[in-house]
């Protein structure tokens, strides 16, 4: 369980960073959470390893408008403690389910987002929330939408010599709630299946828009304001959590049906895990109604 | 320091263990790499290493013709035409077994070369499943083997069939056991050179190998060479093993042959891709169990049907799995009469080995099913049955059928007290209340006869008799210990047991101390093994919990034969008759008069320093050997019993789960736990003892197993699918208790205790499970048992 020989370079700025990813068969390497195994396996096998954390540009986390901007070396934990991401709840509840304690210190946001796990938690909070990938090269800087950053497993719109250097996420907005649950068998695993969240009260008729991973090769988006607009009209507008789990439990099961997409594992079968994305659903989008009312209501207050 | 639990603790701590793979025992040591096989089965056509050797770095590279041409097929267990090498020769029959070796300079390089290695497969039909491997038009492993059943012996113990004829009632069940493994920290490491001598080669390895010893022999078979020409030398610090690493013999011999070839040391530290690979597990296991039972639940006779899937090659010692367990089969019930039939056949799956609680969680699994089984037929209540089927505690020293000798035990009591401790008439109640609100809540138990110390004489047992050689019979359980005292009094212990983590120093100091009247400073164990200086035998080793029973009381034995010696040589000094003496505080003193003493160091500091003024012809000697040789482990019989242990302890275990309807999640929300274990050496190492085999067996039951696809490739390869539990799925409340009842057989009462709830609590969980959902119609026949399992029984249950 050694690496195949390869050469190294730590670049000190994104101009030269980007120069030399335009080598043929080039490879980042920022916290080295899937890489490091991946080359110790020589399942991958990059003639040049890119070691982007000396670049001091892509160290940054900063709220800049309605967004806030997370450097292709922000770790996973920075992110999780720093005040700026409270703007962001979404990325809070998911966050503690990524890997260990100790993965996060090491692991990049933009990492674990790049190497596009289809059981991970950062893409589908990425889809959930309509991120921005901004991606550098030669060529300039182009930014992708989260929902066509991810083209399959492992794959994502990245070319191989452009730089992942940031990840745009929105801030939240009143009258917004989220959802965040997964299931797997040990804690810190990657998830059999999961759910991301948004809800918002704002306007008319609440929009609930979720996004499974662990179901399929990518992070699968979903409208389900009909879901949440039948269980609200079967409950009232201001239900309590368990009524409104039981609510959204009647008609999720056929949610999870059109949403897992996978041949399964030894783990969970497909049907199992429908059964754990219906539960996941259910409760989720019930958590991210209830605090969007709430965020509603502290918006109101005087 | 001293606050530390154990003396092993201070060094493990502070990162000073000495582990093999930290030491450099032998200078200009080379590094290997083994290449191994991609197909679980394959005819090796030829194999080109040219391309490999001529690498820069590289100094050999060996490959089958080089095994071919100086080792010898390990010797087996039984007679059966399956040659087993440390690397495939004409087939490969296992998915990462070796084919290949290359020595470089470094790993990095080692595993560069590796990749040039060239080996021309001709893919086979491959065969995982014991079942197909059983049919007759089943690709056949071993070409010149009649079919893969590499053993099949049968076993009749008492009026088997006029029992079930008369029987009011039979219970038949079938079941099957998973392959899994303990998973130490630290994979295989061994360094080995090789040189020749006048006598023909001379063979040094260092290797984290425990034993049991039984296995050096079979190494110096595989090189042609007499056991005391393998110098095999074990580090003070073992990461763990659990039995797993008994497995790394094989590669005690291929390193030594790739020193030949290198013309230096060779080092090779498996990684755990390899390990998960290729090392070693439990045996997978099918089963049937019948039982011939009356109205009341009593149990008259067994029929018992094991078949292991032992992997590629009966790698010895297999197929013991079927055998460590031979004589208490019948497990803590009465019972008088039982049929066995004991099959392992060959698959193209890694080869097994020993596993904590070997054996054991494999038989437990099926007997303690049928138990449950059983009450559920007769409409018993399942501590009810176990009640009226296990052996009274006036009935010791109780013989079982197929030759145990139980020295001692009162199941029953251990039994109550394990349901005292849950209060298990209110928690039947609370079941029924939550069974009224459609919950999934299950009560398990488990009670089971835990053997230790090994007598390995069952596994002469595999061989029918009439082809067991007369007056060559195996048998034994025995350890060795050598004690001595330096001229300052300081006493050291030198251990021939091989402790992986479990702390066997810190008993060993604790008991000489106290036994010869010394503050523990002043007594230093040491537990490297080195078999050119260290006492040992065949049987030697830390396996089947050996230590507590076997070695403490060889220790006895040599401390008592010391103090001797010290009290004769302070007898000179006080002038008194040494009979009069006693050892207690440092001091060597009268026994009825405290003020007469001298010190213990100045006695040993004269029978060193002027051996002359000892008593004329007693020999001047502060070195005392001991080997504990129990006369009750004999070989097997004529007529095919063992008495397969030495001692016999008890574990009652009850488990509560309650399963999430929505997940279907398990959780368990207490055990109860009650270990009889003889006299109690250490309370904290016993429930560390406890704790770690509770882990284990949580692992078998909840989340581990060694999966293959049908065409033989590992699909649990990583620990992204091979799932141990970490400390956040372990912890649940847990209560542990322990009745003493003293082993008469050893010299301080103490049994072995290392893997009792490692056999028994995986058949209470899957109990508890099996009670929980009953209602739904689901029968728990196998491990493990997690949520996508479950909704897979649910789903069946629920449309037939």
């Amino acid at each position: 369980m050694k690496a195949a020989p390869f050469a190294y370079v730590r670049p000190g700025s994104v101009a030269d960073v980007v120069g030399e990813l335009a080598h043929d068969d080039a490879k980042v390497i920022a916290g080295g959470q899937s890489l490091v195994p991946v080359l110790a396996m020589r399942l991958g096998r990059p003639g040049l390893l890119v070691d982007i954390n000396s670049v001091s540009e892509l160290d940054r986390l900063s709220r800049e408008g309605d967004s806030l901007r997370v450097g292709a070396t922000v770790r996973q934990r920075r992110l999780q403690d720093d005040a700026l991401s409270a703007a962001v709840p979404l990325v809070r509840l998911a966050l503690p389910w990524v890997g260990h304690r100790e993965i996060r210190s090491r692991g990049t946001v933009c990492g674990s987002i790049a190497h596009a796990d289809p059981s991970a938690e950062l893409p589908a909070v990425a889809c959930c929330l309509e991120a921005t990938m901004v991606l550098a090269s030669t060529r300039g800087t182009r930014e992708v939408p989260a929902v066509d950053f991810f083209t399959g497993a492992l794959s994502t719109a990245v070319e191989p010599d452009e730089l992942l250097a940031q990840v745009v996420l929105p801030v939240a907005k009143p009258g917004e709630g989220f959802g965040f649950g997964e299931f797997a068998r040990r804690h810190g695993d990657f998830a059999l299946a999961g759910v991301a969240v948004r809800v918002r009260t704002h306007g008319a008729s609440p929009e609930a828009r979720l996004t499974c991973f662990g179901v399929s090769d990518v992070p699968v988006p979903a409208d389900v304001s009909a879901l949440l607009r039948a269980a609200l009209d079967a409950t009232g507008p201001s239900p309590s959590r368990a009524a409104l789990v039981c609510a959204l439990a009647e008609d999720a099961g056929d949610v999870a049906r059109d949403l897992v997409d996978t041949g399964g594992d030894s783990h969970a079968s497909p049907a199992y895990r429908r059964r754990l994305i219906s539960g996941l659903v259910a409760r989720e989008v019930a958590s991210a109604y209830l605090k969007a009312t709430r965020s509603e209501l502290e918006r109101d207050k005087p | 320091m001293t606050d530390l639990a154990r003396v092993e603790d201070a060094a493990l701590l502070t990162g000073q263990g000495r582990f093999l793979d930290d030491l450099d025992p032998l200078p200009g040591t080379l590094v290997a790499a083994v290449v191994r096989s991609p197909h679980a089965h394959a005819r090796i056509r030829g194999a080109d290493l040219e391309r490999a050797r001529r690498m820069p770095g590289v100094a050999a590279v060996i490959g089958p013709e080089e095994v071919l041409a100086t080792l010898k097929p390990f010797p087996l267990s039984v007679r059966t035409p399956h040659p087993y090498y440390p690397t495939a020769t004409d087939k490969t029959r296992f998915v990462g077994e070796p084919v290949a070796v290359v020595v470089a300079t470094d790993r990095y390089l080692a595993e560069d070369a590796a990749e040039l290695v060239e080996i021309d497969y001709e893919p086979l039909p491959a065969v995982v499943r014991t079942d197909l491997a059983m049919e007759p038009d089943a690709p056949l492993l071993h070409d010149e083997s009649e079919s893969n059943v590499a053993t099949d012996r049968t076993f009749v113990f008492g009026e088997v069939d006029e029992a079930f004829a008369r029987a009011r009632h039979v219970v038949s069940r079938s079941y099957s056991f998973p392959r899994y493994s303990s998973t130490p920290m630290e994979c295989y490491v061994v360094v080995a050179d090789w040189r020749d001598g006048v006598e023909g080669p001379e063979i040094t390895a260092h290797a984290n190998f425990h034993g049991p010893f039984s296995m050096a022999p079979v190494v110096a078979g595989s090189l042609g060479i007499p056991t005391s020409s393998l110098r095999l030398v074990v580090p003070a610090d073992i990461g763990g093993s659990f039995g797993i690493k008994s497995a790394v013999y094989p590669y005690i011999s291929l390193m030594a042959l790739a020193s030949k070839h290198a013309g230096r040391p060779v080092r090779w530290t498996e990684d755990r891709l390899e390990h998960l690979l290729a090392s070693s597990s439990g045996s997978d296991r099918l089963m049937t169990f019948e039982a011939a039972v009356d109205d009341d639940g009593v149990v008259s006779a067994l029929r018992v049907d094991l078949v292991d899937n032992v992997g590629g090659y009966l790698r010895p010692p297999e197929p013991s799995t079927l055998y460590r367990c031979f004589g208490n089969i019948t497990g803590a019930y009465a019972i008088d009469a039982v049929g066995i039939r004991a099959r392992a056949v060959v698959s193209n799956k890694a080869p097994t080995g020993l596993n904590r609680g070997f054996g054991g969680q494999q038989l437990y699994f099926g007997l303690e099913r049928l138990i449950d089984d059983i009450a559920r037929e007769r409409g018993l209540d399942p501590a009810e049955v176990r009640r009226r089927n296990m052996v009274r505690s006036d009935d010791f020293p109780y013989a079982t059928p197929s030759g145990g000798i139980y020295d001692s035990g009162d199941y029953h009591r251990a039994l109550e007290l394990a349901l005292a401790n849950t209060d298990y008439e209110r928690l039947r109640e609370e079941q029924a209340v939550a069974r009224e609100s459609g919950e999934w809540m299950g009560i398990g138990i488990a009670t089971i006869v835990d053997p230790s110390a090994t007598n390995i004489g069952y596994v002469g047992l595999a061989t029918p008799v009439q082809d067991r050689t007369a007056r060559r019979g195996k048998s034994g359980s025995t350890e060795h210990v050598r004690v001595t005292v330096d001229p300052q009094g300081i006493v050291s212990v030198l251990l021939g047991t091989v402790p992986q983590g479990q702390g066997h120093a810190t008993v060993a100091r604790d008991l000489v101390a106290a036994h010869l009247g010394l503050p523990v400073e002043h007594v230093r164990p040491r537990v490297e093994l080195d078999t050119a200086t260290t006492p040992w035998t065949i049987s030697s080793g830390s396996y089947s919990s050996r230590f507590a029973p076997l070695l403490t009381s060889a220790l006895l034995e040599a401390a008592d034969r010391i103090a001797e010696t010290i009290k004769v040589a302070a007898s000179v000094l006080l002038e008194v008759e040494p009979e009069r003496l006693e050892l207690a505080e440092g001091m060597v003193r009268v026994a009825d008069d405290h003020d007469r003493a001298v010190a213990f160091r100045h006695a040993a500091g004269l029978v060193h320093w002027d051996p002359g003024s000892l008593p004329d012809g007693f020999s001047a000697r502060l070195y005392e050997e001991a080997a504990f040789t129990p006369p009750q482990a004999k070989a097997a019989s004529r007529t095919d019993q063992i008495n397969s242990s030495l001692c016999y302890g008890f574990v009652a275990d009850v488990v509560v789960v309650r399963i999430d309807k929505e997940t279907l999640t398990l959780r368990i929300e207490h055990l109860s736990s009650v270990h009889d274990a003889g006299t109690i050496l250490n309370q904290t190492l016993l429930e560390g003892q406890v704790h770690g085999a509770i882990a284990q067996a949580l692992g078998g039951a909840l989340f581990e197993e060694m999966t293959y696809s049908d065409a033989g490739q590992p699909t649990a390869g990583t620990f992204m699918d091979y799932l141990c539990p970490t400390s956040a799925e372990s912890v649940f409340p847990l209560t542990s208790d322990h009745l003493e009842t003293p082993s008469p057989l050893t010299r301080l009462g103490a049994k072995g205790s290392g893997e009792g709830s490692s056999m028994s609590l995986p058949v209470a969980i899957a109990n508890a499970v099996a009670d929980a959902l009953h209602a739904e119609g689901v029968e728990i026949t196998s491990l493990p048992l997690h949520g996508n399992v479950l909704h897979d029984l649910l789903t069946t249950a629920k449309g037939t």
